[in-house]
């Protein structure tokens, strides 16, 4: 099953792949063909979600891309949601990526968690599961060890649970 | 004698009347997740029910009650005794003369041969128990047992779950039977073959029981779940047991 | 002492980089949530987790609430030689817990 966004809209377009495409790979990938933070946030969610970006970078707007959001672009429940973020980066005492944090659009609170590696991690990836209130913009900024900071959003959505406890 | 053409459309037309009573293929829960779900399942150093796994594995060593006595003095190494066990459960219990579910027959032989306090069905100990025995027969066909004592409750089972309750007046059989594969909502409505229980599911944030689903569900509908234990959650458990055979285990497992 | 599951491979080769993966078992309660008489649960979260390779920082987060119950997180080392690896979970209430398992590095 694939959806695509009418290209009316914004300057954003998903492709969802179908459930049959499973055999590839566990995680579904979204890879939005253009950046949404360089313009201006339309609504006071976006707004906070890019100030609290950039209390993180200390200002600096960071660049699009390098780094990876591997993310299911539709979820089934919230309460738990399997997510994996890694940057390329040859982690040399010289360059690496010294952090990764992951923010959010419409949770409680814009923070996710803030992931730190050393040229010991030999890679810039980490797999977690994250809580997702709503259908929202997730952001992931990562710093490098020279002080660059690069940048990536996925949207996701998110269904509820038809028949809930109590 | 009728000619040869009129028997090969009645045996056409009665063909074609069979495969459109016949049901659809089976699908588990497992085959309704997502890919990202299947995953975290598949692996055991992703999935979080093996966090009970791993505390049954613990208490099946460890002495208990009065009689001072592990489940291992008795039972020996679980991956070679509780091997098929969770497949053949509801079995019948001769001293209660009725069926018990699995969860039921640890409690029980805590009771009897470790002569140990109750544990709460839904607390992390009797969890972790049932966890780690369902986990040694994952993979093995659903058998429930060939036993007639079973058949009456069974047959309960089997009209409980065609039986309309709550104030929404739905029986099981409309969601489960008749719009399997449908969605409520955004959810895709499962056939609820139970061959993952207990499992860790994504509303719970956490690991749970059978009972505790069909309670979900009946809350769902806004009838009066059964109370624990009650002998129409055993008849209920005991029939879709049986209309799951032959399904595979996939213990314990992972569901939204 | 919550209950943990830890993943490291049963060797490496010297030079490669290994994953390593950790769950524990803690709800990570928010403090967004009531109870079912209205009053807030308090929140009562992890905050900080740490990887060291003896006694070397490798890996280290910094955890909110939106993480979900029961953290997992999969990272990874570069095996240089055989080490002792040690995985420290802090937060609230005075939350404190270390494991230890052994890298071997042939």
């Amino acid at each position: 099953m694939t959806i695509a966004v009418d290209p009316g809209q914004a300057p954003r377009r998903r492709v969802l792949l179908g459930w049959g495409a499973a055999g590839a790979c566990a995680l579904l990938t979204l890879r939005p063909l253009s950046a949404q933070t360089t313009s201006a946030p339309t609504t006071p969610e976006a707004a906070a979600l890019r100030a609290a970006v950039l209390a993180w970078t200390g200002g600096v707007t960071p660049r699009q891309g390098r780094l990876e959001i591997d993310i299911a672009p539709l979820v089934e429940n919230g309460n738990s949601v399997p997510v994996a973020l890694s940057m390329p980066s040859p982690m040399t005492a010289e360059d690496h990526v010294t952090a990764i944090a992951l923010f959010n659009e419409r949770n409680p609170q814009r923070e996710v968690a803030v992931f730190h590696f050393t040229p010991r991690s030999g890679l810039a990836q980490v797999a977690t599961r994250i809580r997702l209130a709503t259908s929202q913009t997730l952001t992931a900024v990562a710093r490098t060890s020279e002080g660059a900071f690069w940048s990536r959003d996925v949207e996701v959505i998110v269904t509820l649970a038809a028949c809930i406890e109590s | 004698m009728r000619s040869a053409g009129t028997w090969s459309l009645a045996l056409v037309c009665a063909a074609a009347a069979v495969a459109q009573t016949a049901s659809p293929p089976r699908r588990t829960g497992f085959d309704d997740m997502t890919p990202a779900l299947q995953a975290m399942q598949r692996d055991d150093t992703r999935n979080p029910a093996m966090l009970w796994v791993a505390e049954g594995e613990r208490l099946w060593d460890a002495p208990a009650g009065a009689a001072g006595r592990s489940c291992a003095q008795c039972h020996g190494p679980a991956p070679a005794s509780m091997r098929g066990v969770a497949a053949r459960y509801p079995a019948f219990d001769e001293l209660l003369a009725r069926p018990l579910t699995l969860a039921q027959r640890i409690a029980q032989c805590r009771q009897r041969h470790q002569r140990a306090e109750p544990l709460p069905a839904e607390g992390e100990a009797a969890l972790g128990l049932l966890a780690y025995v369902a986990r040694q027969s994952r993979g093995l066909p659903i058998a429930p047992p060939d036993d007639a004592r079973l058949k009456p409750w069974a047959d309960r089972g089997q009209r409980l779950f065609a039986q309309r309750i709550g104030q929404l007046d739905l029986a099981c059989a409309h969601c489960h039977d008749q719009r399997a594969g449908l969605r409520l909502g955004a959810t895709p409505i499962p056939q609820g073959h139970p061959t993952g229980y207990p499992l860790y599911r994504l509303e719970w944030q956490g690991l749970g029981s059978l009972p505790r689903r069909i309670r979900n569900c009946m809350t769902g509908v806004r009838a009066e779940p059964y109370p624990a234990d009650a002998d129409e959650a055993v008849a209920l458990e005991l029939h879709l047991m049986t209309r799951a055979a032959g399904l595979g285990i996939d213990a314990p497992a992972v569901r939204p | 002492m919550a209950r943990t599951l830890i993943h490291v491979p049963e060797r490496a080769r010297a030079g490669e980089v290994v994953e390593l993966r950790v769950t524990i078992a803690h709800p990570m309660e928010t403090g967004y949530r009531s109870d079912n008489e209205g009053r807030p649960v308090p929140r009562d979260i992890l905050r900080r987790f740490s990887c060291r390779c003896d006694g070397e920082l490798v890996f280290s987060a910094e955890l909110f609430p939106a993480v979900a119950a029961y953290p997992y997180f999969a990272f990874h080392v570069r095996a240089t030689r055989s080490a002792s690896l040690s995985f420290t979970w802090e937060g609230d209430q005075g939350f404190a817990q270390t494991e230890t398992r052994a890298l071997v590095v042939a």
